[in-house]
């Protein structure tokens, strides 16, 4: 895979090791701001960057540093959002297992701006394999003077510890991976008191994923009108694209983004595999509306996905082919998010589970021609009214699927579902 | 992916009362000193107890409580909370096969079936030699390479099919 710029360097042999990371460059950006240029004059750089939040909700990064209080003697840290838990995304793993240095310089840069003074990556727990490679090269920092009291001879402290959750979807919301991160259960906390006032041990905390992470030594190293070559407008810089199902070349692709969606999937991913047709397209990870196929010219970015009805996201691309059954689909996610619902809400806990069994039901040809009435009802009163973004994030796939296809729930109303090539797949092979 | 993964469990059997054998003291340590309090080495603490005895009974969640100075309760609670902590004995191999929708849609279903038809087992159930757990599990952030499925703690095993994960199981020492 190559890219612009996160991915530019990324299967050069070693890059994981820091001599190679410094051979390609790696933590001149730190040695070029740290102490040279103010933490303010970091934050506006960002800010005048355009970069947005990379995590899935594309807050402004820079807008969000400036939130921390200034002058507080309270600790102020700095957490990286390594969960990866939406489904259909697979970028932040490879972002680390091929140059985790590059996390690192960009963390250390990140609590620069913040003056914060320990940092914090919360991994998914079945990333186990990938924290011994972070730690690793963690290591190397410190043992190289990068890390630690005196960051490059600069004064500046910095310290930088993995935690390493135990299975939990509901751990990529920030305040639950607040909560995980001080031992507790994975449940979110009332915002405001948003994080950047009050978060990790109630003191002003930054939460940022990591590929927001890694354009930050990029973006402080050549600038923000360099930065902004790649992009839009309003959309700056670049994204990597998880791109999952039937299609010829599955993979993380970093583009710039405003790229059409039928660039990605056609000549990047080289279009569908097995004489398939394309039916749906999910933009941004399992939890934003999908797309029909005659959307397929949408550029990717944050709002021209928005003007269509569903949002960026995490990047996570999930391709469906016109063989597979759309309730069978749904009925997949919405196990999914029961199973993942932390049951602290009651919108949430109980709106999965009854939309599971409405699916379920629809789809094993039982299904009642109310059901599908009372299944929008449902998403449309789970929307903007549970305690954290799960519920929505439950809810939104659902309204998608009958906006666009909703002809296909009406005919499981009372048949089973005859065309189904996911429950009689053979096997991925790649073609 | 080649080569075997190394076992990251232990076989599963009793545990008796318990405390931390003095060869995982250092990591005790080094683990409670990467927080301002004790309590947020839970988790690394329940982590290190599950490499060392394959699974969590009662006696080790109480060792975890009282090595952060908590009550019991907190520890069962938060144990209880996360999928991945191990509340029954597993298998030598615990096979956990993503099912999400990107899998899914490239036979994960599939996939399951075989191993379950192959080691005659079903969801959550460990073969009667002790050797494997089969679990279904959500998505592992492997979706470009579904169907996908992870062996213990290793790295994942990606595109898959019958042929790959028979040649897999069959690696396994």
């Amino acid at each position: 895979m190559t890219g612009p710029l996160l991915f530019k360097d990324i299967d050069t042999p070693g890059l994981a090791g820091l001599d190679t990371y410094r051979r390609v460059g790696g933590y001149a950006t730190v040695l070029a701001v740290l102490g040279r240029q103010t933490p303010d004059q970091c934050i506006e750089i960002v800010k005048a960057s355009g970069l947005r939040g990379r995590g899935g909700a594309g807050f402004p990064t820079g807008l969000k540093w400036s939130f921390v209080p200034k002058g507080t003697e309270r600790p102020k840290y700095l957490v990286c959002n390594a969960d990866e838990s939406e489904p259909g995304t697979f970028k932040d793993r490879e972002l680390i297992e091929k140059n985790p240095h590059s996390l690192i310089e960009g963390m250390i840069l990140a609590g620069w701006a913040i003056q914060s003074n320990a940092g914090y990556v919360y991994l998914r727990g079945e990333f186990g394999w990938l924290q011994k490679i972070l730690d690793q090269a963690i290591a190397e920092a410190y043992a190289a003077g990068l890390l630690g009291r005196d960051v490059a001879g600069t004064g500046f402290r910095f310290d930088l510890h993995t935690h390493l959750g135990a299975g939990a979807y509901i751990c990529g919301e920030e305040t639950a991976l607040l909560s995980s991160l001080e031992g507790y259960r994975g449940q979110p906390r009332l915002k405001p008191p948003f994080p950047a006032v009050e978060g990790l041990y109630r003191c002003p905390t930054i939460v940022n994923n990591v590929e927001t992470l890694v354009n930050i030594p990029h973006i402080l190293g050549q600038g923000a009108a360099w930065y902004r070559q790649w992009g839009t407008e309003k959309s700056a810089g670049t994204k990597v694209f998880s791109v999952s199902g039937p299609v010829k070349r599955p993979g993380n692709y970093e583009l710039p983004l405003g790229v059409p969606l039928r660039v990605l999937l056609e000549e990047h991913c080289g279009g569908m595999r097995d004489g398939l047709k394309l039916k749906a397209v999910i933009p941004g990870g399992s939890s934003v509306p999908p797309l029909p196929a005659s959307l397929l010219d949408t550029p990717l970015d944050f709002e021209s996905m928005n003007a269509v009805g569903t949002f960026l996201g995490s990047g996570g691309v999930i391709v469906i082919d016109e063989q597979t059954c759309m309730v069978d689909s749904l009925w997949n996610l919405m196990r999914f998010y029961a199973h993942e619902s932390c049951g602290k809400c009651t919108p949430c806990r109980e709106g999965t589970y009854w939309m599971t069994g409405i699916l379920e039901r629809l789809e094993r040809g039982q299904g009642r021609a109310s059901d599908i009435d009372l299944l929008a009802d449902l998403a449309d009163n789970i929307l903007g009214r549970s305690f954290c973004p799960l519920g929505d994030a439950a809810a939104m796939p659902v309204q998608g699927f009958l906006k666009h296809f909703r002809a296909e729930f009406e005919h499981h109303v009372g048949q089973r579902c005859l065309a189904n090539r996911r429950r009689d797949s053979r096997m991925g092979v790649p073609a | 992916m080649s080569g075997a993964p190394a076992p990251h469990t232990a076989p599963a059997g009793p545990v008796g009362p318990v405390a931390w054998p003095s060869a995982l003291q250092p990591k005790v340590a080094e683990a409670l000193s990467h927080y301002p309090n004790r309590r947020s080495a839970v988790l690394p603490l329940l982590w290190i107890a599950q490499r060392e005895w394959g699974w969590l009974p009662p006696e080790v969640l109480r060792l975890v409580a009282r090595t952060v100075e908590l009550p019991d309760a907190e520890v069962f609670g938060v144990a209880t909370f996360y999928t991945m902590f191990n509340l029954k004995p597993v298998g030598k191999y615990h096979l956990q096969v993503c099912m999400t929708l990107s899998c899914s849609l490239m036979g994960a279903d599939r996939l399951f079936q075989h191993l379950s038809g192959r080691l005659g087992i079903g969801h959550g159930e460990t073969t009667p030699d002790g050797r494997f757990t089969l679990r279904r599990v959500e998505c592992l952030a492997a979706c470009g390479g579904g169907p996908c499925l992870q062996v213990n703690e290793e790295k994942f095993h990606e595109n898959l099919d019958e042929a790959a994960v028979d040649r897999l199981l069959e690696r396994l020492p």
